[in-house]
């Protein structure tokens, strides 16, 4: 009967379950287990809904390291992996100062938990920050390309390597194309930015030069490189060409396929979440042991179970950095 | 907490050694993409793929064994958690792939290249 009835109690103890303790494992701790393995299984529908739509699109999804081959300081250098190389290592890292904050808060030792938790809040923001560096590139774009009226996009290769539009087309814009503002048009409507290059100015362009090739979604199966058309192809091809496209949005994909940037934002977005969180989290609990609260309380294990959240952030990245940029 | 308090300070230098290890092993053949491991096919995807998936595998039974502290947890807790999750996820995405694999089936012949 006890056990369903509120008992008004003094000794506060409504967080930690009173005294029962199934699997010895106290009452905040177990719950933040299950939390996270709720989480666990949204990043996996995410994940799976990723490795769906790519086994949907298999003959002509992007590949991954010809997206993402920037690296600060380095421009124009071909760097593909490093820098997400770069931001698991980083996080792996973090994860390691918060582990040993939680092996110093169960030997109390307020002043070495303190470093560490700051050293895991610096790591994480240095994280969240090339996140949003690498999601900068990703937006601008880094070669341009164009769409076709049945909604493929068309790179232009040189000598094997992609080119950017601003390598073979010069000039400026030509055909007096006007963003449309809420100053300069109806008032009750604006559009995004309009591209660099007119349609007509890429495909003469093209026909121009003729060592100019176009670069299709399709992979070659054989040699998983996507297939550059012939001039005389790649003419055809341009013949259907609705609009350039610089950079990635929720809406057209100069990488390819718009829903591999759709998945981009949402994956990484979501995770990026998750590290902020952790962040704001780990603010809250530094503060705390700097004030000792902790210490006052007699255990650490506020820290350990916001510790099981920041792990299991950095667990997510593990599995989104293979799924995403390598396999 | 049921698990003992002494300091755990080297295993947790070793895990980071190992993962680092991992992960610099993914990077370095992601980038170079051997063609025999990366060109050939191995039970439905490239040798490739398995290496950097068991790899991913490993790293994250590092993390949740070591940094996450499973190992220190009653036998049964860690299976409930473990188990639970393993479980619907390999269910979630066995079917969610195949119904990938089908709609490539079925819509790929309709699109021109």
């Amino acid at each position: 009967m006890e056990a369903n009835i509120a008992v008004p109690t003094d000794s506060k103890d409504t967080w930690s379950g009173g005294g029962a303790k199934p699997f010895g494992a106290s009452y905040g701790k177990m719950m933040m287990w299950f939390f996270i393995v709720s989480d666990a299984l949204t990043f996996s529908g995410f994940l799976a809904a990723y490795g769906l739509t790519r086994f949907k699109f298999i003959d002509s999804w992007p590949i991954a390291d010809e997206v993402f081959t920037h690296f600060p300081g380095l421009h124009g250098v071909h760097a593909p992996m490093y820098y997400v190389a770069l931001m698991t290592f980083i996080l792996i890292v973090s994860s390691v100062t918060m582990v040993l904050a939680v092996d110093a808060g169960h030997q109390m030792k307020q002043k070495k938990v303190a470093w560490y938790m700051f050293a895991t809040i610096i790591f994480g923001i240095i994280f969240v920050g090339s996140q949003a560096w690498e999601w900068k590139n990703f937006i601008n774009g880094s070669y341009g390309a164009v769409k076709t009226t049945d909604g493929k996009i068309l790179q232009f290769t040189k000598d094997g390597h992609q080119i950017a539009l601003s390598d073979f087309v010069h000039g400026e814009r030509q055909d007096h194309r006007e963003q449309h503002t809420r100053k300069n048009g109806l008032w009750f409507e604006k559009e995004g930015t309009i591209s660099q290059y007119s349609v007509a100015q890429v495909v003469n362009a093209y026909k121009a030069d003729p060592s100019i090739l176009v670069r299709s979604e399709l992979i070659d199966m054989k040699t998983k490189t996507k297939v550059v058309l012939s001039r005389e192809e790649g003419l055809k091809q341009l013949a259907k060409t609705k609009m350039v496209v610089e950079g990635a949005n929720l809406k057209v994909n100069e990488y390819g396929n718009t829903i591999f940037a759709d998945f981009f934002f949402f994956i990484t977005g979501f995770h990026g979440f998750h590290v902020l969180s952790g962040i704001i989290l780990n603010i809250i609990i530094f503060f705390n042991v700097i004030l000792g609260t902790y210490e006052r309380r007699g255990h650490y294990e506020m820290v350990e179970k916001v510790g099981l959240y920041w792990h299991f952030v950095d667990l997510v990245w593990v599995f989104v950095f293979t799924f995403f940029y390598l396999v | 907490m049921a698990h003992a308090h002494e300091s755990n300070t080297k295993r947790i230098w070793v895990v980071l050694v190992i993962l680092s290890l991992l992960t610099t092993v993914e990077v370095v053949l992601g980038i170079i993409k051997p063609a025999s491991l990366h060109l050939s096919s191995v039970l439905g995807t490239s040798p490739l793929n398995w290496i950097f998936i068991i790899l991913t595998l490993v790293k994250a039974y590092y993390i949740a064994w070591a940094f996450m502290h499973l190992e220190g947890e009653k036998k049964w807790f860690r299976r409930s958690i473990v188990w639970s999750a393993i479980f619907l996820i390999c269910y979630l995405v066995t079917l969610v792939l195949i119904e990938g694999g089908y709609l490539y089936d079925t819509l790929s012949p309709l699109v021109r290249w």
